[in-house]
């Protein structure tokens, strides 16, 4: 299973030890996902079913409001609700005859748990069996957990899809599924090149609506869009579709590794893919250039957020010449993310999980020229001089693939350059 | 169980970070779950805070809730008292601490450190930010505060003012200055830049209080009444009126006569008087927000903009009955509610010229085509202006005057667009020249899609003949909504179910003012 990867097995960062932190975790919980699964799934809404904090920190975490009512909401528990559990599976069932009597075009409905329904144990999954019996066929209801006291961030996404596995269908035939939320935009470049290299049936995961779900079974192969999706790569694998493993495509070298992946497990010609590839990659190798030269030499530290930060980190020291100091994940899941780190040149501090305040000391300690972490810490860092920038961008912007390359690297430069411009 | 998309206020232990970020040598200990810590960022992106919260998470996990969780918080707060070495450390529970009961304060009060511990019991799943505030600000008073002698000149507190709260910032300064000039000393501001040793040495030194947030400073100033014998000032000097009431108020309970505020600074009640501001006679605004601003800006809206309210609400409960009042007094109804998709059929009912509200009926006025200003919180980081610009005392006036003014179209250019409505260039879909970001904007909710051509259409059971429709179209876009509305009323008063280019004439004579 191991991918082409210009360097051999066992090298790069694979083997340094990982720095294990606990302590105050300042990262956002799985509910945050949902900001972005609710524009990419068209047909479906989020009932997180919590409290008013879950409420706050979603309209907190989108930063700006959209205009639209949005396709999700919070089932605000109630005192009445603690009380008795009967009641709150009851109110549960109004909730959801109102929303859905409101919103005829929902076709899929998410019951989402937070960290107070978990902490009064109740049953959600309980629940999207009896309410998906009673609005079959025309919605269906599942559920998943984007609780804090399970998951982290990303990890919300993960909890979605994998909870989304067991409603595909069966198939014997060959497809390829592409998983993990992407913009369109790059979802679309993606299917273009792969349609190019000559291979059909491509799906993506999740789907933009209900009716276009991806097939699996024993003929499928699957490859991961983003790191974080470790359980619904399990799920997927539990339904006997197989796993591509590869760099994250982020970066030409990232995007052409994870693309080499795919042609080789569908035994696509490397002259055919040279030639699917050469334009896009040049396109992708100038726009770089332009940037990379101006983060090359300088030094990143990454606070853990969306477990992106290896792929990333990667990208970063290969293809911009930063030199990583500490490269910090809520969590690692070495079967992912092992191209990744066999690629990253050793060196960095890996950390996983976080003590915030020692890690602070650590960043303060070694002055990185640019910090990534999130919005709760960007400008306190600022305003003691440290340049950073807000993760939660890299996860809310295309990316991905060959033509975002050059925009993925500019993100990182921009808080510099405002520095270098600013005159105040 | 309510469904809720948008909040207006977060859980009350947002509130108690207010109260704590805005002190001096304070610490917070928040037993919570991993994710909670999102509230940081409302203060460092929302405020441009360039230091974090001083608020410690214990970030429990799934892991812990097995073994021992009161452990993790006994930790937590010993780290977080070594390492920060606050003055006082206020502690408590979030939402999901509140159901596992490990009883912060007990826990804190065991671990005996050399500071006052000050424990709060904010029902998560009763109350929310306001009161979550107002508790923390109470609390801290009660354990804190110690009587004084009173200083020899008179002097008074400004109670009220935290972080994230709408120009707090500003309002301070303000009304600190109003009262200096005045001849009144201000011993101390609280909570906002006011360290524990403050509040314990030189609380109970004023002679009286200004009560400058209800919201947030009414349960502590009736306590500093009852214990310490302070009065408290209740009139909010945010508008002119007010501000002229709240120093009479002063002057009385001060005992020193007339007050000396310098008010050449004021010119929003010449900018009122003045005739370009005659066309805002009674254009009809609808208010929402805390109920503090709300009913400040109705006394405004009324009385120093002659402007007709229409509609005005709240959404903080505790007020209720005071905003239904005052809603009587207008002779409007009052909306008490949470929910905004409530305010939006309101306010989409009523077909307002103007919006004042929060950040939320800001965009409901960009969704219905509305000019909006924001008066209360919650606000977005755009209403939190490097400026400074206070709502309260003289130049807080002059600042609501220019900001409420804003986002309409004013008197001449009001004209012009009714002039030239076919000119190619100069039309109603181009809009107002400095609402740039409304053109061509769709808008919801209203069925004047000029775009297509005029047609018999049904609504509500009548019928627009082809000749009304065009007519209506002539009609500047900012009214066009109420003249529809009105037309179609007036259609139905008179059982008329077609409606002719004289029905619309004849509704608007019926509806001249």
């Amino acid at each position: 299973m191991n991918i082409s990867s210009p360097l051999h097995a066992k090298s790069g960062c694979s083997d340094t030890p990982i720095l294990k932190e606990r302590g105050q975790n300042e990262v956002f919980c799985g509910l945050t996902g949902i900001i972005w699964l609710h524009r990419k799934i068209q047909d479906a809404f989020f009932l997180v079913v919590g409290s008013r904090t879950c409420a706050h920190l979603l309209q907190s975490a989108a930063g700006v409001m959209i205009f639209a009512e949005p396709r999700f909401g919070t089932a605000i528990l109630e005192e009445k609700d603690l009380a008795g559990m009967a009641d709150a599976q009851e109110e549960l069932n109004s909730q959801v005859e109102k929303l859905l009597d409101r919103r005829p075009e929902i076709k899929q409905l998410f019951l989402v748990g937070s960290c107070p329904s978990e902490v009064i144990k109740l049953d959600l999954s309980r629940a999207a069996e009896r309410l998906t019996l009673k609005y079959a066929p025309t919605v269906r209801v599942l559920s998943y957990s984007g609780s804090g006291i399970e998951t982290t961030f990303t990890q919300g996404e993960d909890a979605c899809l994998a909870s989304m596995v067991k409603t595909l269908e069966r198939t014997e035939a060959s497809e390829l599924v592409l998983v993990g939320a992407l913009p369109d935009i790059v979802e679309d470049q993606f299917l273009d090149i792969l349609k190019q290299l000559g291979i059909e049936n491509v799906s993506t995961f999740p789907s933009r609506t209900k009716s276009t779900a991806p097939r699996v079974g024993e003929n499928v192969k699957f490859i991961l869009c983003q790191p974080f999706l470790g359980d619904t790569c399990e799920a997927l694998q539990d339904r006997g579709a197989s796993h591509i493993t590869a760099p994250f495509p982020f970066g030409e070298e990232g995007t052409t590794l994870w693309l080499k992946a795919i042609a080789k497990a569908y035994n696509v010609d490397s002259s055919v893919f040279e030639k699917v590839t050469e334009a896009p990659r040049n396109r992708a190798k100038k726009a770089l250039e332009g940037v990379s030269n101006k983060l090359s030499g300088r030094s990143v530290f990454f606070f853990p957020d969306s477990q992106l930060e290896i792929p990333l980190a990667r990208f970063l020291v290969r293809e911009c010449g930063m030199k990583a100091l500490e490269v910090g994940s809520p969590y690692i899941n070495k079967k992912i993310v092992m191209p990744d780190l066999e690629m990253l040149p050793e060196g960095p501090v890996i950390s996983e999980g976080q003590d915030v305040d020692s890690q602070l000391d650590r960043c303060r300690k070694v002055k990185p020229d640019l910090t990534i972490c999130g919005m709760g810490l960007a400008n306190p860092l600022e305003a003691e001089g440290l340049a950073t920038k807000w993760s939660i961008e890299l996860v809310f912007s295309p990316v991905h693939g060959y033509e975002q390359a050059g925009d993925l690297a500019a993100l990182f430069y921009r808080p510099i350059k405002r520095r270098e411009l600013l005159k105040v | 169980m309510k469904l809720s998309v948008w909040t207006y206020e977060g859980p009350p232990h947002v509130g108690a970070m207010r109260v704590v970020t805005a002190m001096k040598d304070t610490h917070y200990v928040l037993h919570a779950p991993q994710g909670d810590t999102y509230a940081d960022l409302l203060f460092t992106m929302i405020e441009r805070k360039d230091a974090r919260p001083p608020v410690t998470y214990t970030t429990f996990k799934a892991r812990d809730l097995g073994s021992d969780t009161a452990e993790l918080f006994k930790q937590s707060c010993k780290a977080a008292y070594d390492r920060f070495l606050p003055k006082a450390l206020v502690v408590g529970a979030s939402c999901t601490a509140e159901l596992i009961q490990d009883d912060p304060g007990g826990l804190a009060e065991a671990l005996d450190l050399p500071v006052p511990t000050i424990p709060l019991e904010l029902p998560s799943y009763q109350r929310k930010e306001n009161y979550g505030a107002s508790e923390t600000f109470y609390q801290i008073i009660k354990m804190l505060a110690k009587p004084a002698y009173k200083t020899d000149k008179v002097s008074c507190n400004i109670l009220g003012p935290t972080a994230l709260g709408f120009r707090h910032r500003d309002d301070v300064t303000e009304i600190e200055r109003i009262l200096l000039e005045s001849g009144i000393d201000v011993n101390l501001i609280a909570p906002m830049g006011a360290s524990p040793d403050d509040i314990a040495k030189k609380m109970g030194r004023a002679h009286f209080n200004v009560m400058l947030y209800p919201e947030i400073a009414e349960t502590t100033c009736r306590f500093l009444e009852k214990e310490f014998g302070q009065p408290y000032t209740k009139n909010v000097p945010i508008g002119m009126g007010a501000t002229t009431d709240f120093l009479s108020e002063v002057s009385d309970l001060s005992g020193l006569g007339k007050m000396n505020s310098d008010k050449t600074r004021l010119r929003a009640d010449w900018w009122s008087r003045s005739i370009d501001s005659t066309y805002f006679t009674g254009k009809r605004v609808f208010i929402f927000g805390d109920a503090t601003h709300v009913k400040t800006s109705a006394r405004i809206a009324k009385e120093e903009m002659g402007f007709e309210v229409v509609g005005i609400g709240c959404y903080n409960r505790e007020f209720a009955r005071s905003i239904r009042s005052l809603g009587e007094d207008l002779g409007v109804a009052a909306l008490v509610t949470e929910d905004y998709l409530e305010v939006e059929a309101a306010i989409q009912n009523l077909q307002p010229e103007l919006i004042l509200g929060t950040q939320m009926e800001r965009h409901i006025g960009k969704r219905l085509g509305i000019p909006c200003a924001v008066i209360s919180a919650p606000f977005h980081v755009q209403d939190h202006p490097a400026r400074y610009s206070p709502q309260a005392g003289w130049e807080g006036a002059n600042v609501i005057f220019d900001t409420w003014v804003h986002p309409l179209v004013m008197g001449l250019e009001e004209h012009l667009l009714h002039m030239f409505r076919e000119d190619f260039e100069f039309n109603d879909r181009a809009g107002p020249s400095h609402l740039a970001s409304h053109n061509n904007q769709p808008i919801v909710g209203r069925e004047d899609n000029t775009n297509d051509q005029p047609k018999d259409f049904k609504t509500q059971g009548l019928v627009w003949e082809k000749d009304a429709e065009l007519e209506l179209k002539k009609i500047p876009f900012f009214v066009r909504g109420k003249a529809r509305r009105n037309t179609e009323n007036f259609a139905k008063e008179k059982g008329v179910s077609s409606i002719s280019r004289e029905t619309l004439y004849e509704a608007k004579a019926h509806y001249a003012r």
